[in-house]
């Protein structure tokens, strides 16, 4: 992209040559030429997101956050994670949009209107964890193919919408369903109208919980763009890319679904485990369902200096897919001692869970803050890189902060 | 006599009477001629600082693929042979962050373009697959990083009590 300052010199000697300074912009804008405003779009005012946050991809549009960004209890648009597969829809009409509910297993297909799912139906409002699948993938060695996440694909937004399991019994679903599969608005990149760039699902049981919905509110406001308005499903605890977004059809079928992204090796690791580097053949690779126990320290940002004797306040989060934190500890040597943290009651099922701690250091020097959760069936964050896999899923390592005591 | 200088005087009055028309038509016209080239009166108008504002290069093409400090500006991909068939052929569906953000061997490579070919509507890249292979795992190839690396690029600051 070619700019240059427009210099003093320039435009005077436009201003002498009686053709006005708007007219010289127009000669010399070449043919084509789109204004950089649009040429150039910054995602950030686009999207409504913090400065901080990080572009991993422009071209599908992925963004991460930065641990410290995470502090909120409940994760407001300007810090939640971008993750998209295909192009964001445009041309967005709310008083047309349909959400179809057909596939092998219900008994007759159905189309709601917006309107007639929010008033049909009884809305309900649950924060839920989103996490990408390949979160912490930038750590696997060898490297795993696809965006580079660090630790910042993950957000708990409040959604508000109605049941997915008052929706489907209103269709009428038969005894031989046994997956759901969304479809959804977004275009493929390559351009071509008959690929859709992902369409995947969650098994029948995860379907019907209470907590999964068809939302079309996030923290009380519409879905912001990027995040699927106006409906997304909304399946908490599990990978986010079973959350579709710009929700158009939900299909309710009698075997796994087949949509892209939802086969080969697309959100799957290893059925057993692997050696790093291992080749893993598509049929011996499975579907990842609930996320694994993890935690972020949100306060203080990495890099803290504080002086000897000055205590270290930390908190942060802790979730674990379908599972509740039980246990949340912090180590300052590395993992030789482990501490309790307080650790707080999640708001609802699937929402992550808040904790603090206390910290005194011994003496000056360089430290590192290690968190560690355990869920309710005793599973904690390892210390070193979980099992390798093919591409890079479920890096629930335990995160950790720098200190400098001085 | 007197008929004369009547006379006389008279054409010199209306000789100076024209002067005066003609100037005053001349006066109007260059206003006028100056509003049509310049509506806003921008010359009288306090200028806006300039320093700025962006113009766009006379010559679109000029520097498009410029390359600086060893990086091909407009895409990010590190310079060396094979380079623009990378850019040719990688850039039009996704962005060229997509491939700048992972390392993979020859092998991972080629598997990339395969699965791209199959599900994604890769085009077939003919002789140009093995100048892309070869660019990719020489420029993007793996680094061993062990189970866990030390934290890096910390930014020190203090924390006030």
């Amino acid at each position: 992209m070619n700019r240059r300052k427009f210099n003093n010199y320039l435009s005077l000697a436009a201003m002498g040559s009686i053709i006005g300074t708007p007219i010289v912009f127009g000669k010399k804008l070449p043919a084509g030429y789109i204004p950089l405003g649009l040429q150039d779009p910054d995602p950030f005012s686009m999207f409504k997101k913090d400065k901080e946050m990080v572009v991993l991809n422009d071209k599908p549009w992925n963004m991460e956050a930065q641990a410290h960004l995470l502090d909120d209890k409940i994760t407001p648009n300007k810090y939640m994670f971008i993750r998209n597969n295909g192009k964001i829809p445009t041309a967005i009409d709310v008083n047309s949009w349909k959400l179809i509910i057909d596939g092998e297993s219900v008994n007759q297909k159905k189309t709601y209107s917006l309107n007639e799912l929010k008033s049909k139906f009884k809305q309900y409002t649950y924060q839920l964890t989103l996490e990408c699948g390949g979160n912490g993938r930038s750590e696997f060695n060898p490297p795993a193919k696809g965006n580079q996440w660090t630790i910042g694909a993950v957000a708990c937004a409040n959604w508000t919408g109605v049941r997915l399991k008052d929706v489907l019994e209103d269709v009428g679903i038969k005894s031989d369903a046994v997956y759901i599969g969304y479809h959804a608005a977004d275009t493929h990149l390559s351009g071509d109208p008959t690929k859709e760039p992902i369409s995947r699902g969650v098994p029948i049981a995860k379907a019907l919980q209470e907590e999964t919905l068809i939302a079309f509110k996030m923290n009380g406001e519409a879905i912001p763009l990027a995040h699927g308005y106006p409906l997304r499903l909304v399946c908490g605890g599990w990978p986010a890319s079973a959350s579709g977004k710009w929700l158009t059809s939900i299909s309710v079928r009698n075997k796994v679904h087949d949509g892209p992204k939802m086969v080969g090796s697309s959100y799957r690791v290893p059925c057993k485990p692997v050696a790093p580097g291992e080749k893993v053949d598509d049929e011996d690779m499975c579907i990842i369902e609930s996320m694994p126990v993890k935690s972020l320290i949100t306060y203080p940002k990495t890099g803290a200096t504080i002086k000897t004797g000055q205590q270290l306040s930390i908190r942060g989060h802790a979730w674990a897919g379908e599972l509740e934190v039980t246990k949340m500890e912090y180590s300052i040597d590395f993992g030789s001692t482990w501490k309790k943290c307080d650790l707080a009651m999640a708001s609802n099922r699937l929402a992550w869970q808040h904790f603090k701690a206390s910290i005194r250091f011994p003496e000056k020097g360089y430290y590192e803050v290690w968190a560690r959760a355990t869920d309710s069936q005793s599973n904690s964050q390892p210390m070193v890189l979980p099992g390798w896999n093919p591409k890079g899923y479920l890096n629930n390592a335990c995160h950790r902060i720098a200190v400098k005591v001085v | 006599m007197m008929q004369n200088n009547n006379f006389e005087h008279s054409v010199k009055q209306l000789r100076k009477l024209s002067v005066i028309i003609f100037v005053f038509f001349m006066s109007i016209a260059a206003v006028l001629l100056y509003i049509m080239v310049d509506p806003t009166l921008s010359a009288f108008t306090p200028k806006p600082d300039s320093t700025d504002l962006v113009v766009v290069n006379d010559d679109p093409n000029e520097n498009f693929d410029k390359i600086e400090d060893g990086i091909h500006v407009r895409t990010g991909f590190v310079e060396g042979e094979g380079l623009m068939t990378v850019v040719n052929n990688c850039t039009n569906c996704h962005s060229a962050k997509l491939v700048t953000q992972n390392r993979m061997n020859k092998e991972g490579w080629k598997a990339t373009i395969k699965w791209m070919q199959d599900t994604q509507n890769l085009w077939d890249l003919g002789k140009n697959e093995e100048i892309i292979v070869n660019y990719l795992a020489t420029h993007y190839a793996p680094e061993k990083k062990g189970r866990r690396q030390n934290l890096a690029n910390i930014e020190w600051y203090e924390l006030k009590e």
